[in-house]
Order: C-alpha cells, then structure tokens, then sequence
C-alpha cells in the first residue's frame, strides 16, 4: 500500500524550511539595521524563526531516512538507492548516496553551525545570521521540488516512483510498490563511505563562518574585527575539509581498484581547490592578527574560498564535467540555480568589498626579507598558485560549454595523462612550501636579521642534510627529483621540530599548532613521494606468450591470470588462487562458496558441512546461515615466499547487474610498504555451458585423465542412507568414490547410483572450481567396471593486479599530525575569542 | 623596483608558465580519421575519440576479442562520424564493458590500423531505465 502522507509531510517540511529561512533572513536583517531599543524584539522574533527553520530541516532528513529504513520502495529516492540486503549502516550511506541526500545533509550542518553561533556570538549574531538564512533559503531550493510552468525549482527527495518512472505497470496497478529497490552502489558500501560525506559536507558547511562575518564585517563597518571569531571557523574548516579529503582518498585505496588513493579526478580537484585557499586564508589572518598587514588578502581569499566550494558544487552536480569523471553525480537540471547561487554570492561579496575597500587599512610599508610577513606572504602566494594550477584545467568541459553555449565549437579535453600532468607541477609547488614552512617558523617566532637567521638555520639544515642522506641511501632514491623532494621534506620536519621542542620548553602546548602542522605537510611529502613515485607492479605478466603485433612489446602486461590451485611466480611470491568465499553474519573470516548453498531469501544459505573456524564450531550442517551480502565474493588468495606461506588476501568482487563487476582490493599492511591486490576480471557467475560428454570405463583402483585432472577412481561404497531420497527395502546405493588431484589439492567427489527394482538413478556431482560434472553412468557387476559421465566447463580463475605501495603509512602519519596541529590552532584561536567576548571586545 | 613589484613579476611569470603548459598539455576531443591524419604527421600525443561499441542488427556488440590470457583484448568501435575502427586495451574486459552506451578512449594509433587505448572511460545505461524496472518488479 502506498504511503503518501510521509512524503507529502516530507514536502512539507521542506517549504516551511524554505519559507522560514527567507523570513529569519528578513528580520535578522531588520535586527541588525533597527535601533537599539526595537532589538530585543526583533532578535527573539528571528530566532524563533531560525528555530522553526531548524527543526524543520532536521525533519526532512528524519523523514528521508525513515522512508529509506522502512523500505518505502514507492519512492524513487528508496528506490533507486536502497534495497532489503542493505544492513542499517549502509542505508545511512544510502541517504546520501543521491544528490537531494547530500543536500540534506549540508543544510543539516548549516543549522548545526547556525544554533552554535547564535548561542556564542553577542552583535555578531544578527549580519551573520542574515547571511546563514540566505546560504540556508538556496541551499533549501535545491530539494524544493516545485515546478511553475516549464520552471522547475529544485529537485524533491519526496517523489513517488509512479511519478517519475513511466513504467507500464503503473498503468495497470497504481498503487504498485516494487520488492526491492536498486540498491546501493556497490563501491559505497564501504565503512568509509558512511563517515566520508559528512565529514566531507561539515566541511564545505563550515567555510561558510568565515564568509559571514566577513559579509557581516563589511556590511557594518568592522573591516578589521572580524577576523578574530573567523579565524578558529577557518582553521576548522581546514582541518573538516581535509579530514574529508584524506577519507575519500583512504576509501579510494582500499575500494576502488586503479592502484591510489589520489587520481585527479574533477571531482578531488574540486574539493582540493577550496582547502589550499582557506589553508592560505589561514596564514594571512594570522599575519594580520600579528602585524597588521595582509588584510585585502584575507578578505579575498576568504571571499575566494566561498566562492570555490560553490563552484566545486556546481562542477560535480551540474553535468558539464559529463564523462570527463568517474564520479560525479547525474544532472538533476539543477544547473540554473546552481548558478544563481553562485553568481548571487559572488555579486553580493564583491559589491560589499568594493564599497568598503578605500577605507580598509592597509599598510604603507614594505615588508622586509627578513620579515615573517614576507615569508608568509610568498607562502600564501605559492598555495593560490597550486590551486590555480589545478582549477584551470578541471575547468576545460566549463569552457567547451561556454564557447557552445555561443554556438562556437570547442573540442579541448583533459590532458590525457591527469596524474603526470598535475604531479610535475605539485610536487614542485610542495617542495617550494617545505622550504617555506621551514625558514618561516623560524621568523614566525623571532625577529631576525641575516646573521641570526644563518645561526638558527644552520643546526637543522645539517642534521636534516644528515637525516636525508641516510633516507636517500636506506631507501635507494635514485632519482633527482626524488631526492630533491626528500632533503626539504626533512628540512622541513627536523627546522619545525627544533621549533616545536623549544615551544614546549618555554610555554604551552597551545602554541604548538603551525609547527605540527608542517611536519605533517614533510612527512606527507615523503609518504606521497614513496607511495606513487615507487609504486610497483609486481603482477607482471610473464607468461611468455608470443605477441600478435610488434608494438605490444612496449606495453607492460600488468595483470596476470590465476587458474584455481595453480601457483605463479610474481617477482618475490609465488602465488595461488585459492576460490571464491562468502562473509558470514557472526564467523570471523571467510568461508568457502563449496559449504554453502543458497536459498531462496536474500543473503541466507545453508551450511552443507560444519563451519570450523580456529576450533570452534559456529554452525552445524544443515543450519540456515546468514551471509553478509550475498553479491559480495571474496577470492581467496595465497602468498607464498619459498614455499613457505606468507599470508592469504581476500580482495573483493561482485557482479553487479547495472554496473558490471565491482572489485575492491584487499592489501596486506606491512610496517614499511603495503601489498595491494586486486581482481580485474572473473569466471562467469551464469550456469555454464557443458561441454560434450565425455565417458570412461574404469575399474577400482585404476589412475585415469579426467580432462587435465589425473584422477583416482578408489572404488564404490554401498551406502546405508542417501541424502535427499528416501531409500526403501531392496534399495541398492552405490557411492563411486573419486580423487582428483590438482597440483597440491585432492578434490573428493562422490556422485551416487541407485537402483530400485529394474529402476536407477544417477546423482551426480559438480565443482564448479575445476568445471567437473561427473555421474556414473552404468556399472557392470561381472566385470567390476564403472562408467563414468562427465562433462567438463572451464575451471575457476581470475585476473589480478598487485601493487607494492612503499611507506604508505608515512603519509598517513602525516596527514594525522597535520589535522592534530589544526586542532591545536583552533583550539588557541577559539580561546583568543572567547576571552575577547567576554571582555566585551567581540 | 620595489619587492613587491619583482614578486608581482613572479608570480605572474608563473601564472603564464601554467596558463601555456595547460593548454599546451591539453588533449583533444577527436575522430578516428583525424586522429589517423595526426598519426600520419607524427603527432602521437593521446587523443580522445568518442563513440560507440559496433553491434549487429541485434544489438549485440561484435568484434570484440579478448586474448588468451584474459589479460586483454581488442574491439571494434564505431565514433561519432560512422568510422569503424579496431581498438586494443591492454587491461582485461571491463565488466559493464558491452553494455556501455558510450565510450571514451584516451589514446592514439600504434600503426597503420591499430589504435592503442591507454585509458576507456564507459557511460552505462541509467540505472532507472523502464526495462530495469519491470525486472526489478517481476
């Protein structure tokens, strides 16, 4: 039965948070322009509205979920993004899966932010508040979902199935509710993917903070003032950004299969962009802060890093990148209105900086060399050029729509080689920055002049040269560049680490925030500098085939294939396919696909032999088990180091019916390197096509060639019981007892013979690992001969890769420290703030 | 000149080092006889060619071979202009390889009649067509 009063209280919600956020917008504006003896009234009213806006944007995304979590299939949104195999984290992953979800949750965040705000702030709280109720008012049209005319304002999460899809059933039977939606993309059915989008959306949120008080700062006059309670809001931002950006590349390396965890896609680029302008917002409010100067600067890259997560927004949500990504969303036509609110903002911050520049202070003097603010200044500057470097080119599909759109035609592309293209540039640009960082703290904390700064340099400078060296030679870099990248990423971390030690010393931990930080961006030079300069392919295809065409010598054969049982040599292991294995609900590890069988209800089986794992016995034969999804198959894959067995991985694979065959690795995660593998192709999954019958006369005891396999036939058993048949008095069952060996396996199988009266029956057996169907076909008991009936299919394999990934773990260390030395500086600058409020000097 | 000048100088020398490198690195959205004139002349920087899988009056995709190895395979694509074109992908068959509406390859030719993708990029039917949902449905 169709529900349609939850989506229609859904839409509801929806444009009373529409409505509500324009009204709040209003009369927060009216608070801030109207004398002081109307404001308390004006204030209480805004925030009961801004109250009413709040709880009913949280409905929306409770609304949403419920219909998600009670299968609600008559709505598109469950539909297409949720389905019963789903466990409850996954459809929470589900919820934001589409783009109206994602929404949801920004708006969410947004409200989170707005409260936080109203509670801390005392005259801030109107002009920015009235800049929060508009982002709020387009943020809110984007899931509006009305249409006047041939306008279409926003798209609803709220919709019915029947409304969208013009399937014929729904001619026929209105009120039809499919079984099962579509279910979840398969690569988001990570753990990642759970926490990734929130993080991810907090941060794209949280870069509006800083923008409103500075619309607020420019709106009222207080050019310099709004740095102070900005300040913490940016550093968070940067460190919720980039917590989001490290998850999505961290699920990119265990999930997707193209070897990374950075592929400068359009869409990493476009949340990259925005982080590297707000981490070079940071250092000019805090140079500002220190010496007055640089405040234009922050003004606009503050304005600039707003600006960049609408345009990152549109780039992902409005189809122009097409087929330029692998992930962006699908084009729900919110393209106009993605514009609007761009342009909106753009329009609104320029007007306001533009009437408030002549009388913003600047200073008059000229920043010396041996000043901090030099320093920073060029450290700011090189982190506006990255971003540069990256936005241009992940714009070439906006200039083909733009040159179309005046009907020019425009046929740029990408370059073809992303990684190369965007590396030659950032890793330059990255070591530019570790040395910057590292002469910069220096200066940061004491005035210096050209003798001083020789001094202080020279200690670190040494024991980082030292340190490099042994780096260089340990870890055999080669290469120039490389070494080039190694001595100022330990520059960089040996001069900040002097500085952090003595900060230690003298005062608090609170200071300690910049120096962490740039150890962070060292040590991340060096993980990145490892892990993708030394990547190495170790699956190198070494078959020996002889090459149809000459220009196939220059190509590497980077996957190789595994028959199952049959070992490989790949440089330092000899490998083994081992077959597939399902996870169960409830046993650690994986068990093999031969001791289950599938029922007819999703993600159950039942256990065709005891399930043993370490000991312990976690279900009996023939009891009814739960798999955890069931598409998901996991190939078993042995490392072996001479001939001793070093480990099993497990990668992932499942044939999806809409996408194909989803993969994710698996790696083995070593101190020093990780060991990455991953399926790129399968055996079928269909029934096979047998082959032609093949049959043998065979007494027991005899060896014979089945197919490849030498197989032992040991003899018959007369069985006492047959499973699955009902043996009556005068019954004969016979169990042909055969061994095949495959390379260091013995595989049993046991196909049976009745007879009753002049009657038989033939049980045969199948493994669908070596693509054997065998049945006895006659025996004749003069003779002592079996006949046997087989069938062969191609046995099981699969194609994979293998990656060494070198001190991965370095660059993740580094990105931990980094986000830890944010979290210090806000928790500094919030302080700062606080105590200033109090003081009554907001 | 003061500093600030000499830094204005740099940083905008740099600007146009990456404006020119941008353009100079970018690819081009091509046909397969344009992208063969450019073989011709030497130019062998990786293009992008756009089309179709060839399919026969049953709208299955024929050509495709993939080699003994599995380990990868060639196949015949038909761009946007009607050219017909044999194409060989050193990875093994994607998945959702046959059912792809539309295909990207990133690469140019190797020989006379040969073009050598080093990347495919697939756009797959949407996953909410009408034919999708009567088989979800049954």
């Amino acid at each position: 039965m169709i529900n349609t009063f939850i989506g229609n209280l859904g839409h509801l919600m929806v444009i009373l948070a529409f409505v509500s956020s324009l009204i709040t917008a209003y009369s927060y504006y009216q608070y801030t322009v109207v004398p002081e003896i109307e404001k308390a009234s004006w204030r209480k009213f805004s925030r009961i509205f801004f109250y009413i806006h709040a709880v009913s944007a949280i409905s929306i995304g409770v609304i949403l979920f419920n219909i998600i979590h009670n299968f609600r299939f008559e709505y598109f949104y469950a539909y297409s993004h949720a389905s019963r195999a789903l466990p409850v984290h996954y459809m929470i992953s589900s919820f934001w899966e589409g783009q109206e979800g994602s929404f949801i949750l920004w708006i969410f965040w947004d409200v989170i932010l707005g409260l936080f705000l109203i509670h801390t702030n005392k005259s801030w709280e109107g002009p920015v508040m009235v800049v929060f109720s508009l982002v709020q008012a387009f943020l809110v049209s984007m899931i509006l979902g009305v249409v006047i005319g041939d306008l279409k304002i926003g798209s609803s999460p709220f919709i019915l199935l029947r409304d969208v899809a013009n399937a014929p059933i729904f001619q026929m039977n209105p009120d039809f509710v499919p079984e099962d939606g579509t279910g979840l993309n398969p690569l988001l059915q990570n753990i990642w993917m759970v926490i990734h989008p929130p993080t991810l959306f907090l941060g794209y949120a949280s870069t509006l903070v800083p923008f409103a008080y500075l619309m607020a700062g420019l709106w009222t006059g207080k050019y310099k003032e709004w740095i102070r309670p900005a300040l913490p809001w940016t550093i968070f931002s940067a460190l919720i950004l980039g917590m989001g950006i490290i998850m999505g590349a961290y699920w990119a390396y265990v999930t997707l299969n193209f070897g990374g965890y950075w592929n400068w896609d359009p869409v990493e680029n476009a949340s990259y962009v925005p982080w590297l302008i707000i981490v070079a917002s940071i250092h000019t409010m805090i140079t500002f802060k220190k010496s007055s100067t640089a405040l234009k600067t922050s003004i606009v890259l503050i304005i600039l890093q707003f600006i960049l997560v609408l345009y990152a927004t549109f780039l992902v949500r409005s189809g122009v990148l097409g087929d330029t990504s692998v992930h962006s969303f699908t084009d729900l036509g919110l393209s106009g209105q993605l514009l609007i609110y761009l342009f909106f903002f753009m329009f609104v911050a320029i007007f306001l900086s533009a009437r408030a520049w002549k009388n913003i202070p600047t200073s008059e003097k000229e920043a010396s060399v041996y000043s901090r603010e030099f320093w920073i200044f060029i450290g700011a500057t090189t982190l506006g050029l990255m971003a540069f470097q990256v936005i241009l080119p992940t714009s070439i599909p906006v200039y083909n729509a733009i040159v179309e759109s005046f009907g020019g035609i425009s046929n740029m592309a990408p370059p073809a080689d992303q990684i190369e293209f965007y590396t030659k540039f950032q890793l330059w640009f990255g070591v530019v920055l570790a040395l910057l960082t590292a002469v910069g703290q220096f200066f940061w904390w004491k005035k210096m002049d050209k003798k001083e700064l020789k001094n202080a340099l020279a200690t670190p400078y040494i024991i980082s040269l030292i340190l490099a060296a042994i780096i260089i030679s340990v870890a055999k870099v080669w290469n120039i560049t490389f070494m080039v990248i190694v001595m100022a990423a330990t520059f960089t971390i040996v001069a900040n680490a002097t500085i952090l030690s003595k900060l230690l010393k003298k005062s608090t931990f609170k200071l300690a925030g910049g120096s962490l930080a740039h150890i962070g961006l060292g040590l991340i030079l060096i993980g990145v500098m490892f892990s993708s300069g030394y990547s190495d392919v170790i699956s190198l295809n070494m078959s020996g085939l002889t090459y149809k065409r000459d220009w196939e010598d220059e190509l590497n054969k980077e996957n190789v294939l595994l028959w199952i049982n049959q070992p490989l040599q790949m440089k330092d292991y000899e490998v083994v396919y081992r077959g597939r294995n399902k996870k169960l609900e409830g046993v650690p590890g994986y068990v093999n696909v031969n001791k289950l069988e599938s029922t007819d209800n999703v993600n159950e089986a039942i256990a065709l032999e005891d399930i043993n794992v370490n000991g312990k016995t976690y279900h009996k034969k023939g009891d009814k088990v739960n798999i955890v999804l069931e598409e998901n198959s996991y190939f078993e894959i042995e490392y072996f180091k001479d001939q001793q067995h070093q480990f099993t991985l497990f990668p992932m694979s499942q044939p999806n019916p809409t996408m194909g065959l989803i993969s994710s690795p698996d790696s083995k995660h070593f101190l020093n390197k990780d060991l990455y593998t991953h399926i790129s192709a399968i055996n079928s999954y269909d029934d096979p096509e047998w082959g032609e019958d093949e049959f043998y006369e065979v007494t027991p005891g005899e060896q014979f060639h089945l197919g490849d396999y030498i197989t032992t036939f040991e003899g018959g058993e007369v069985m006492e019981e047959v499973e699955g048949v009902e043996l009556e008095e005068g019954d004969v069952a016979v169990k042909a007892k055969l061994v095949i060996q495959d390379h260091d396996r013995q595989i049993h199988l046991d196909p049976i013979f009745l007879i009753r009266g002049n009657r038989i029956g033939k049980i045969p057996t199948v493994n669908h690992d070596l693509g054997v169907k065998i049945q006895v076909d006659n025996i004749s008991p003069e003779t002592n001969q079996f006949v046997f009936k087989a069938n062969n299919y191609q046995k099981d394999y699969v194609v994979m890769k293998a990656l060494v990934k070198p001190y991965i773990n370095v660059l993740w260390i580094g990105t931990i420290i980094m986000l830890i030395g944010f979290g210090v500086a806000i928790y500094r600058r919030y302080d700062e703030f606080i105590k200033m409020r109090d003081k009554g000097l907001e | 000149m003061k500093k600030g000048h000499i830094l204005g100088l740099g940083v905008i020398a740099i600007a146009i080092v990456i404006i020119v490198s941008s353009i100079g690195d970018a690819s081009s959205y091509e046909s397969f006889s344009t992208a063969k004139a450019m073989a011709q002349e030497g130019d062998d920087d990786p293009i992008h060619v756009v089309g179709q899988l060839a399919k026969d009056s049953m709208g299955t995709v024929t050509g495709l071979e993939v080699s003994d190895d599995k380990t990868s395979f060639t196949f015949t694509m038909v761009d946007n202009e009607g050219t017909s074109q044999q194409v060989y992908y050193n990875e093994p068959v994607p998945a959702d390889f046959t059912r792809s509406e539309q295909v990207v390859v990133i690469g140019s030719y190797k020989s006379e009649n040969m073009f050598v993708a080093d990347k495919i990029l697939m756009k797959c039917p949407s996953k909410y067509q009408e034919t999708e949902l009567k088989e979800a449905s049954l």
